[in-house]
């Protein structure tokens, strides 16, 4: 490989100046001037429920009300994969906050008084709060109408139950996997909701002007995506892509909350309704928790069979989702974790049920690790499991069986290249695996626990990147792409891509935020792709620059185009040693010849990427056919656990994660994504704690009981280790990394907390409450009071997997 | 009902008109312009809002605006009137922040500590931004950098 000067360097973020000093500008920070609307949402106290009627007569008499909007004023459906969300719902409520009506006034306090005078009635119906309940027969159901609903080709509801989406993937032969193990074990993991608490709230600002053009500036991951889910709901009133315009400045975070179109649709639908004034609508932190997306929970049985020498024979995985009230994007996490259960193991015999079960709790969505989290905290801790039933040592079980380049996976493709092996090593060498530890406190017990993971982007075949470029008059270069900094350090990694192949200087290039109106396409910021595939883009744009320029040098002077090559900001010729002619010199104004004409103009282009070599098309049966992830990455990570005996107190001693970047374009901002993700892995198992009451209200809608980490609860010690066997169709060899790192956490601490004091949690989150009840011999379901975390409420250990009569549909 | 109130905003006296019931957050960025602290939560858990009041950080979302009259307000804006601070350079160098979001809040609480204890410790330079939540960063880099500028300053010494 010729030597690297850009990629692979540590640049510094080319966003962090503006937000050090404070200058970086979000959504909430743009001014309207004094026309702008505020916008407040009446919504549903009740779960379940029929709307009889919505009297908005003493709102609309309030002095300072513009409009108040309803179902009746604004009646489409959208979705992403499966169109089954309403902008306002005309005839029913499926979750409590669920918005029924907006007022739309000249300031926020009117707009907030007025709303408390619309008038609702309700039927009350009777919620769907337990996954038993959902999938009985003659079950209650939440979508009547799931059978009309438009959808993407591989997703498969069942009308007339509350299945959304049933992901089942076949390999081998499953009974005969079983036959040849030595051992089957088989158990059952739950892992509730998570929400993904990015500190700047949902914010849109939507003007529709009398020239009948919509722009929407929005706290998004997703601009294009955005446009193009509005545009398709707002189509009946005679709006297309050309009309509506998406701008994305800065975002306060993500995770999968901002992808997709959730709260937008709010902002987009008032904003037709009150032409020719821009009207805002700012989630409170309570609406953040209950109406964006939320992390599913779920119910998931694991079969694992083995050889007595530790061969994986096969694996039965069922996973039951509560996907909550509208799975429009919530289904598409289902499927890539029925694609995707085995985890990073070469499993012959495999089958994979993934069920996505309409619920009366908030819509489901992406979350950081797309469903991946989930599963991995139940294959994780039974693989370590497991291996103490056979006796042997976990980690070497999970390197028995860890997956390699050209492995056949469970839906039937190859395996790509795979550092996995590597990075088991590294971290068990890091950890100090199987040396035991003693803390000097005698109240102090330390354990340490061990996790594999992968994770593929979760995309549709046709998910595209583009990019254009453009030098300036003194050499420097714009790049207007529409992947989002959504704070992973994107724009850095585009320019140090660009810089690679035109060896123009990082901090000679500027990448912008995304316009719709004039940045390249992007399909979205989701699934750890765009290093990639924007990545990928970008790099075409950079080449197709760097064609453009030597054409100019040709036929300006003459030069054999094969003999030029760019170095320090110049062209040069090997050919002609003494030759060289800075960018700058010629990329706006051209080279001018001896007859005083000039030849050239302004250097500028463009560059696509599609994973062309994907499909979604498979037997719904099977799963076999298709090639519908483009690659894993994969990673091992450890922890070492301290637990106070008597408060059940964790403290993360030491945390080590090794993942495998293909080639790290930038290592400390993988080491950043490494440290970030941890931390937030860790939340999940440690502090994070959601709460629904038995009637589906979310009881702890805010940072004071809904708890994430501080600077007083992060780890001693995290070690990121990055691992680079490269991805041949990535740049310059990259894949992504960003949301993998948090997949692994939940289930090294209950391996960890197993470790060192003998309690075996099968459910998330592992507190310090539920670890000191457990460990004295209190079991917390008795005495957690009548909340629930997920719509589950039975006894895992009894669980019926099979809803025979809801899936005869 | 509206009440003038004069106050001392970045350094530059400034004059407003305020409703009795006016949160602070909301008169510095819809009314003085100051747009670098963010409305997080509105109820004092999450730091995005944080300013200095006469050099203390104060939770502006809660607070009214007429508490702050005849008062002194610092924002990130003020801070670098002169150039990056020392905890500016230390946090770019340290690759600080990832969304950015909590920067302003943060950057106040760690300017306050700085002041009163040059040279903290980590511990107490977790103690200082615990009321500042970040969910991307893990903390890690933000402790460094303000570790780091003590580091630096006694090494100058």
């Amino acid at each position: 490989m010729t030597q690297l000067n850009f990629v692979g360097e540590s640049s510094k973020r080319i966003d962090l100046l503006a937000k050090v000093t404070g200058a970086a500008t979000y959504v909430d920070d743009l001014d309207f001037g004094g026309d702008l609307l505020y916008a407040e949402i009446v919504e549903s106290p009740y779960a379940h429920a029929l709307i009889k009627s919505i009297n908005t007569a003493a709102a609309e008499k309030v002095p300072g009300v513009v409009r108040v909007v309803t179902g009746k004023d604004f009646p489409y459906r959208f979705g992403l994969y499966m169109q089954d969300r309403f902008s306002f719902p005309t005839d029913r409520v499926r979750f409590v906050g669920e918005q029924v009506a907006a007022v739309v006034a000249r300031d926020a306090k009117t707009a907030k008084r007025a709303a408390k005078l619309v008038k609702v009635v309700y039927e009350e119906l009777e919620p769907v709060l337990d996954l038993t309940e959902a999938l009985k027969d003659n079950a209650v159901l939440v979508h009547p109408d799931l059978g009309n609903y438009t959808r993407c080709p591989w997703f498969f509801p069942q009308a007339g139950t509350n299945i959304a989406h049933w992901r089942k993937t076949r390999k081998g032969n499953i009974e005969q996997g079983f036959k040849e193990a030595d051992l089957v074990f088989e158990d059952t993991y739950t892992v509730p909701r998570y929400t993904h608490c990015a500190i700047e709230p949902h914010v849109i600002v939507g003007l529709y002007d009398l020239a009948g053009r919509l722009t929407l500036w929005s706290a998004s991951q997703s601009p294009y995506t955005q446009r193009n889910v509005i545009a398709q709901a707002l189509a009946p009133l005679g709006l297309s892509h050309k009309d509506i315009r998406v701008v994305t400045p800065y975002v306060g975070g993500g995770f999968g909350g901002k992808a997709g179109v959730s709260m937008e649709i709010i902002g987009a639908a008032l904003a037709m309704m009150v032409k020719s004034h821009p009207v805002k609508v700012r989630w409170t932190r309570a609406q953040e928790f209950y109406n964006t997306y939320q992390r599913q929970g779920v119910v998931a049985r694991i079969k694992l069979g083995v050889k007595k020498d530790g061969t994986i024979t096969a694996i039965e995985h069922s996973l039951h989702w509560d996907a909550g009230g509208y799975v429009e994007y919530g289904a598409n996490v289902v499927n890539a974790v029925g694609l995707s259960a085995t985890g990073p193991y070469r499993i012959p015999n495999v089958k994979i049920d993934s069920v996505c079960v309409y619920t009366n709790l908030p819509p489901s969505g992406p979350y950081r690790g797309f469903g991946y989290s989930e599963f991995h905290f139940g294959l994780e801790s039974h693989m370590t499991r497991v291996a103490q039933k056979l006796g042997m040592d976990p980690v070497e079980f999970r390197k028995k069986n860890a997956i390699r380049e050209g492995d056949t996976l469970a839906y039937g493709a190859k395996m790509n290249p795979s550092g996995l092996h590597e990075a088991i090593d590294r971290v068990a060498a890091e950890i100090g695996w199987g040396k035991k530890e003693v803390s000097k406190d005698p109240d102090k017990v330390l354990g340490k626990g061990f996790a594999c993971f992968w994770k593929a982007p979760a995309m549709p075949p046709n998910a595209a990147s583009a990019a254009f470029m453009k030098f300036n008059e003194d050499g420097s270069l714009n790049i207007s792409v529409s992947g989002m900094e959504i704070g992973q350090g994107f724009l850095t990694v585009m320019a140090q891509i660009a810089a690679e192949i035109l060896t123009v200087p990082v901090e000679k290039i500027r990448v912008e935020l995304p316009d719709t109106d004039r940045n390249a396409y992007e399909w979205q910021t989701v699934g750890s792709h765009v290093t990639w595939g924007c990545g990928n883009a970008v790099k075409a744009a950079a080449l197709e620059l760097r064609g453009k320029m030597f054409d100019v040098v040709r036929r300006a002077l003459g030069f054999d185009e094969q003999t030029l090559y760019l170095e320090d900001e110049k062209v040069k010729c090997r050919a002609r040693p003494a030759f060289e002619l800075p960018l700058r010199d010629f990329v706006i104004n051209g080279i001018q010849t001896p007859h005083g004409n000039f030849i050239g103009g302004p250097i500028l282009g463009s560059g696509m990427f599609m994973p062309e070599f994907t499909s979604a098309l498979s037997d719904p049966e099977t799963s076999q056919g298709g090639h519908p992830n483009v690659h894993y990455t994969v990673g091992a990570a450890a922890v070492t656990l301290e637990i106070d005996r008597k408060t059940g107190k964790m403290r993360v001693r030491k945390a080590v994660l090794a993942v495998d970047a293909g080639k790290a374009i930038n290592p400390e901002l993988v080491r950043s994504q490494v440290v970030g993700g941890v931390v937030q892995g860790l939340a999940t198992a440690l502090y994070e704690d959601i709460r629904y009451s038995r009637k589906g209200k979310l009881l702890n809608a805010n940072f004071t009981d809904y708890k994430i980490p501080t600077a007083m609860d992060v780890p001693d010690e995290i070690v990121p280790v990055i691992i680079e066997v490269p991805q041949p169709d990535g740049p310059f060899g990259a894949r992504g990394v960003a949301e993998h790192t948090m997949i692994p956490a939940a289930a090294m601490v209950a391996n960890a907390v197993e470790d060192a004091i003998g309690l075996r949690m099968k459910s998330l989150p592992i507190t310090a409450e539920k670890v000191a009840l457990e460990s004295s011999g209190i079991s917390y379901d008795d005495v957690k009071g009548a909340t629930v975390g997920f719509c589950f409420m039975g006894s895992a250990d009894t669980y019926k997997f099979h809803a025979k009569g809801a899936a005869k549909k | 009902m509206n009440q003038r109130i004069t106050l001392k905003l970045n350094g530059e006296t400034r004059s407003v008109d305020v409703e009795p019931s006016d949160i602070l957050i909301d008169v510095l960025r819809e009314k003085l312009g100051v747009k670098s602290p963010k409305i997080g939560c509105e109820k004092g858990d999450c730091g995005t809002c944080t300013i200095l009041l006469d050099g203390k950080t104060v939770r502006s979302c809660l607070i009214l605006a007429i508490e702050v009259d005849g008062h002194e307000i610092t924002t990130v804006e003020g801070l670098n009137r002169e150039g990056l601070t020392p905890l500016q350079r230390s946090l770019l160098e340290h690759g600080s922040f990832q969304c950015g979001f909590c920067a302003p809040g943060v950057v106040l609480s760690a300017t306050e500590l700085l002041e009163k204890n040059p040279q903290p410790t980590e511990e107490e330079a977790k103690e200082a931004i615990a009321g500042n939540l970040c969910r991307c960063t893990g903390y890690e880099p933000i402790i460094k950098a303000i570790v780091g500028v003590g580091q630096k300053a006694g090494g100058r010494v």
